[in-house]
């Protein structure tokens, strides 16, 4: 009886938190069309996305693409078709695991950070203080972020991919002797046009998740620090649920669209 | 009755079943300067986000200039929010603006002005709070009262014709405190503000206030001028204004028996 009841509250408050996160969804997309736009913003906040995270991004693509490597070199190696290595590594980057492990770093350092800094805004009132400067916060706060991410979030991709590629490069080049040019030669050739529109498409998407998740769990803070602390974990874990499952889901369109 | 600028009709709000206000009745007429008293979490800042209409009553209405906010689009009532000001209890500055940017936010949102106008009406601002050449800092590098003051120079700012202080001397110095008093005291004599002052500070009460009001229980039990505020024989009104600790508002209190 009890599991039921606890069943019936999680649903509900599933369905509440869908109903207000396409709410927030609705009127930022109406205020980013409005003017004035907020160009300088904007663009200050594509810094703090897209900027600060190459770093992290850089390591993380880096690692992935030697991890890879290695992983399907000793398939490969078994199998002895060594050469299979780089076109291999570049389509697993290009169509998943680059915008997918991009998304997923962004949602942890960007994403947490959003759903800070707004709800420490909404508990200490500076939200309701927007609101009496006759100023919507919704278009101060979320379009700003909004705008920076879905932008950002497919050109930290790109570059994701190309520096996971070079880490696939340093070990076909420098441990298992495939020569440079061919290595390029076999990655490059086996990439086709959809590989990277269906992966750089979804990361669309997902900035704008990252966004709205972290946006909505910012706004919707209850109690104080502490409940500042709740919020950013449950953006977190929110938005890296809905990546995976929207990616799962975005896979099978894709599968079929483009087979 | 028609003058007046502030008109809150029997307004009900609760917070999940926690019943906050119950009825609210209050007509603020234009220039006067109104205080509101009543014991800690009776609801005076609830009141006060009703009138700026960032909260909105689940029955009653709030009129300002004769116009229900329950029935304007976002667009008029920000029109009314722009020739309003309010101080939060906490200041609630923005803390990744710095305390220029802070006091100038209304206008450079809002106003087509020049960078020199814009600088002159924050220094101009800030020195009518007492506080100079502090627009580079943050406000994290504030105390609290000088948060306090930032705030109250925000709202100036904008040049208002109402403007609401929640708790505006708490947390500062008595002598700042006085001259707060003495700011709000101007602004009625001089450009003829209207203010709606929340306070628990009764001497600060008696010298601003055209009227003094006191909600207790969510309801306004009680409104008079300070004469007759402090010649009241309403046994909980005189509780409160002398602050004694046995009375009608503790008699349900177990504790203090
Ligand atoms: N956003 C909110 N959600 C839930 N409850 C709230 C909210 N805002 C206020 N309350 C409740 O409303 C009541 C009145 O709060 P309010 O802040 O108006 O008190 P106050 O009269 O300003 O007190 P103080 O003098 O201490 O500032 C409190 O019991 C508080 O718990
Ligand atoms: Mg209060």
């Amino acid at each position: 009886m009890q599991f039921f009841i606890r069943l019936g509250k999680k649903t509900l408050s599933f369905f509440s938190f869908l109903g207000g996160l396409s709410n927030l969804a609705l009127q930022t997309v109406y205020w980013s069309f409005l003017p004035p736009y907020q160009k300088r913003r904007v663009v200050e906040e594509a810094k703090k996305a897209g900027l600060d995270s190459l770093y992290i991004v850089s390591l993380i693509a880096l690692f992935l693409g030697v991890i890879l490597a290695f992983q399907i070199a000793y398939i490969m190696q078994r199998l002895g078709s060594e050469l299979y290595i780089a076109s291999i590594v570049t389509l697993a980057l290009v169509r998943e695991l680059g915008p997918v492990i991009t998304s997923l770093v962004v949602a942890g350092r960007v994403g947490a950070a959003i759903a800070a800094e707004i709800g420490s805004m909404q508990v200490t009132e500076q939200v309701d203080a927007l609101e009496t400067l006759a100023t919507n916060p919704i278009k101060y706060l979320v379009v700003p972020r909004f705008l920076a991410l879905t932008l950002m979030l497919p050109v930290l991709t790109l570059y994701a991919d190309i520096i996971g590629i070079m880490g696939g490069w340093l070990i076909c080049v420098f441990k298992l002797g495939i020569s440079s040019s061919l290595y390029f030669k076999i990655a490059f050739d086996s990439m086709l046009f959809k590989d990277l529109f269906t992966g750089l498409s979804k990361t669309v998407f997902f900035g704008m998740l990252i966004a709205l998740v972290s946006c909505y769990e910012g706004f919707n803070v209850e109690g104080g620090a502490e409940g500042v602390g709740r919020a950013t974990t449950k953006a977190v874990v929110t938005t890296f649920i809905l990546i995976i499952a929207s990616d799962c889901f975005f896979t099978a369109l894709f599968y079929f669209i483009f087979p | 009755m028609n003058d007046s600028i502030i008109d809150l009709k029997d307004l009900f709000k609760s917070f999940n079943s926690h019943k906050v206000l119950d009825g609210i009745n209050l007509a603020i007429e234009k220039g006067t300067t109104v205080v509101v008293i009543g014991r800690s979490g009776c609801g005076k800042s609830v009141m006060l986000k009703h009138i700026m209409g960032i909260l909105q009553p689940d029955k009653g209405q709030v009129l300002v200039n004769g116009r229900d906010l329950g029935e304007l689009n976002e667009k008029e009532i920000n029109g009314i929010r722009m020739k309003m000001g309010m101080v939060f209890q906490g200041g609630a500055l923005f803390d990744s603006l710095t305390v220029g940017e802070n006091v100038g936010f209304g206008l450079i949102e809002h106003a087509d002005i020049t960078h020199k106008e814009l600088f002159e009406r924050i220094e101009e601002s800030l020195y009518m709070v007492g506080l100079c050449g502090i627009a580079n800092l943050m406000p994290s590098e504030l105390s609290g009262g000088m948060k306090k003051r930032v705030a109250l120079a925000r709202a100036l700012c904008m040049k208002p014709d109402i403007i609401l202080y929640d708790e505006p001397t708490t947390g500062v110095d008595p002598i700042t405190a006085d001259s707060i008093n003495d700011l709000i005291k101007s602004l009625h004599d001089k450009i003829k503000v209207t203010s709606i002052v929340v306070t628990h500070d009764m001497k600060s009460a008696y010298k601003v206030a055209d009227k003094i009001a006191m909600l207790y229980q969510g309801k306004i039990i009680f409104q008079g001028s300070p004469k007759e505020v402090q010649e009241t024989d309403h046994p909980i009104v005189h509780q409160f204004i002398n602050g004694l600790a046995h009375g009608p508002i503790t008699e349900t209190i177990d504790c203090f028996r």
